[in-house]
């Protein structure tokens, strides 16, 4: 079964298309993921799943129901974590929590349970009893987070949920979406962050307003077309520039502690060498790599620019 | 100007009987990609707000740019740049605008606003922009500004906490594109994250905890140090370890 159905949609703010001519179905129990750079139209989308905005044109079904007309019965069956959540800034971590586990109605016996999961992932509880407006940016994300995974309803739209959460904070909070996902709840999720795409069931990629490509990550990533090599050495920018300046490169980009090169065909064996003594052993490593959805988005907002 | 741009002894700031930080002492060298790095809530905005003059330490001493951030804080505001987690230009005014205003509010003469303007203009490759609306900005150019914008007084050395939190790959890219180009030029950076790739662009990197600094080398020395391939899973063993350790203290 189709959780939201999206046809035709588009939605305009006066003369600007946010959103231009969008299809996208997300099924039952899906972990769906939405990327793309910024102003490319994904709050808008999400917003409108939300029925908090309404179609330009086209539509957008919610378990079967339509956001225009059945809007009320939808917002009880979804929840919505804006980009920017509003906790109460006077009221503590507990409060907010008990705050918003009153207001979605979660059983006595159940809130304990989820409190106790929310905790561990947040490292709150040692702040419980702190106003959330004394908080640092990432424990008021994390806090935000906490209020609305308190209840699950049936669908659940969370906009960069871990917009400035730490490294190990954001391992954990993943691991929490799948375990709801197992409980049959369906996740639609934006995220700057492409290690998060890669946990995705499927992934779509929104530029300028349209979708340009959509699936499950693994595909996604076979679709890149070119030999992609990782590289290493002493000094990663001027292995990058060497690169640049190469004949049959398609891109160069820096990932991290490496270079990601991608070549137009397939390079011969032994050049590998010649270029190894034309860094100066600059170059150290080179290893043939299965492309990330990091190479594909930077490859995809290439062709895009391009064209 | 000496050749440390930051310097601090056992710098604390406490709320009430809860420590933020915890006599951190750290030296940070001119022309320096400082990545500080640590868990949520660790004291790293605390850290960098008394740096830049705008909180009081409770204990320790600090030196930026050569002042001293307790008795200086006026010198120190004049010569340092700072991008606030939620520092952001004005979406509903020019390009030009938003540059005009900050120019402002460093007290440089319309004249040397005007002089900086094109250079920054030109730095970003933004000049046929001037006159829109910096929400119409190309994505990933926005935080470029915002960091021109921040340094438009020349400043030798810039704070910038988060400046790509929530920010897609290729837009990073571009702006530590910006910020290499700005270490080349002698300015000293020191910048907080949560994307771990771009702690590898950094010259040196420390991780923050509960309010201590518990590890400080370059990136290539803490990977190798921890027997890692990343610094993401560095991170990820010391935060481990660290709430391993008896309950976090709270206030
Ligand atoms: N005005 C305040 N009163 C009480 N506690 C405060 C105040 N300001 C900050 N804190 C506490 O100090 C600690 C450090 O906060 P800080 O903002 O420096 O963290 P951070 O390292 O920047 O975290 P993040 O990665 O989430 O931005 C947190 O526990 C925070 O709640
Ligand atoms: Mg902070």
């Amino acid at each position: 079964m189709q959780a939201i159905e999206i046809k035709n949609f588009k939605r305009n703010y006066g003369e600007v298309e946010a959103v231009k001519d969008v299809s996208l179905q997300v099924e039952k129990g899906e972990l769906f993921g939405l990327i793309g750079p910024d102003g490319a139209g994904k709050t808008t989308l999400m917003r409108s799943i939300c029925t908090l905005l309404k179609p330009t044109s086209g539509h957008i079904r919610v378990m079967n129901r339509d956001s225009s007309n059945d809007y009320m019965e939808i917002r009880k069956i979804i929840g919505y974590m804006p980009q920017r959540f509003s906790l109460y800034q006077d009221l503590s971590v507990t409060q907010n929590l008990e705050f918003f586990a009153d207001l979605f109605q979660v059983p006595a016996d159940e809130r304990e349970k989820r409190l106790q999961r929310l905790y561990e992932f947040s490292r709150l509880k040692p702040f419980r009893n702190r106003l959330a407006g004394a908080l640092s940016g990432g424990m008021k994300q994390k806090l935000a987070l906490s209020c609305s995974l308190i209840h699950t309803p049936e669908i659940l739209v969370l906009d960069e949920p871990t917009f400035g959460v730490d490294p190990l904070s954001r391992a954990e909070f993943w691991d929490i979406l799948k375990s709801i996902r197992e409980e049959g709840t369906t996740i639609f999720v934006s995220t700057a962050y492409m290690e998060e795409a890669e946990l995705c069931d499927r992934v779509a990629f929104m530029y300028k307003g349209e979708i340009i490509t959509s699936g499950p990550p693994e595909e996604i990533k076979k679709s890149y077309p070119y030999p992609l090599y990782r590289l290493e050495g002493e000094n990663m920018r001027q292995l990058r520039s060497f690169f640049d300046a190469q004949k049959k490169i398609h891109s160069t980009q820096l990932f991290g502690s490496a270079v990601h090169v991608s070549f137009e065909e397939e390079p011969e064996e032994q050049i590998w060498q010649k270029w190894k003594e034309q860094t100066d052993k600059n170059l150290q490593h080179w290893k043939k790599e299965s492309p990330s959805i990091e190479d594909v988005f930077m490859y995809l907002i290439k062709q895009e620019n391009r064209s | 100007m000496n050749e440390t741009a930051v310097k601090t002894e056992n710098l604390t700031r406490k709320f009430g009987d809860f420590t933020a930080v915890d006599r951190v002492s750290i030296e940070v060298n001119r022309g320096e990609i400082f990545g500080f790095l640590g868990a949520n809530g660790a004291g790293k905005t605390t850290m960098i707000r008394m740096l830049c003059g705008l909180l009081v330490p409770t204990g320790g001493m600090g030196h930026v740019a050569g002042f001293d951030i307790r008795t200086e804080s006026e010198k120190i505001k004049q010569n340092i740049g700072y991008m606030s987690q939620k520092f952001s230009l004005y979406n509903d005014l020019t390009i030009s605008e938003n540059i005009d205003f900050y120019g402002g509010i460093y007290g440089l003469s319309p004249a040397e606003v005007k002089e900086k303007k094109i250079r920054i203009l030109k730095e970003l490759n933004l000049i046929r922009w001037a006159n829109s609306m910096t929400a119409d900005l190309p994505p990933g150019f926005k935080q470029g500004l915002a960091l021109g914008t921040a340094m438009l007084h020349d400043p030798p050395i810039v704070f910038l906490d988060e400046p790509t939190s929530g920010v897609d790959p290729a837009s990073r890219r571009e702006f530590w594109e910006v910020i290499h180009q700005s270490a080349a030029k002698g300015i000293t950076i020191f910048v907080t994250t949560h994307f771990m790739d771009e702690a590898e662009y950094c010259n040196r990197i420390s991780i923050m905890s509960a309010g201590s600094i518990i590890a400080l080398d370059t990136p290539r020395n803490l990977k190798k140090h921890h027997q890692r391939d990343s610094i993401q899973q560095v991170f990820i063993d010391l935060m481990k370890e660290e709430t391993q350790s008896p309950e976090n203290r709270a206030g």
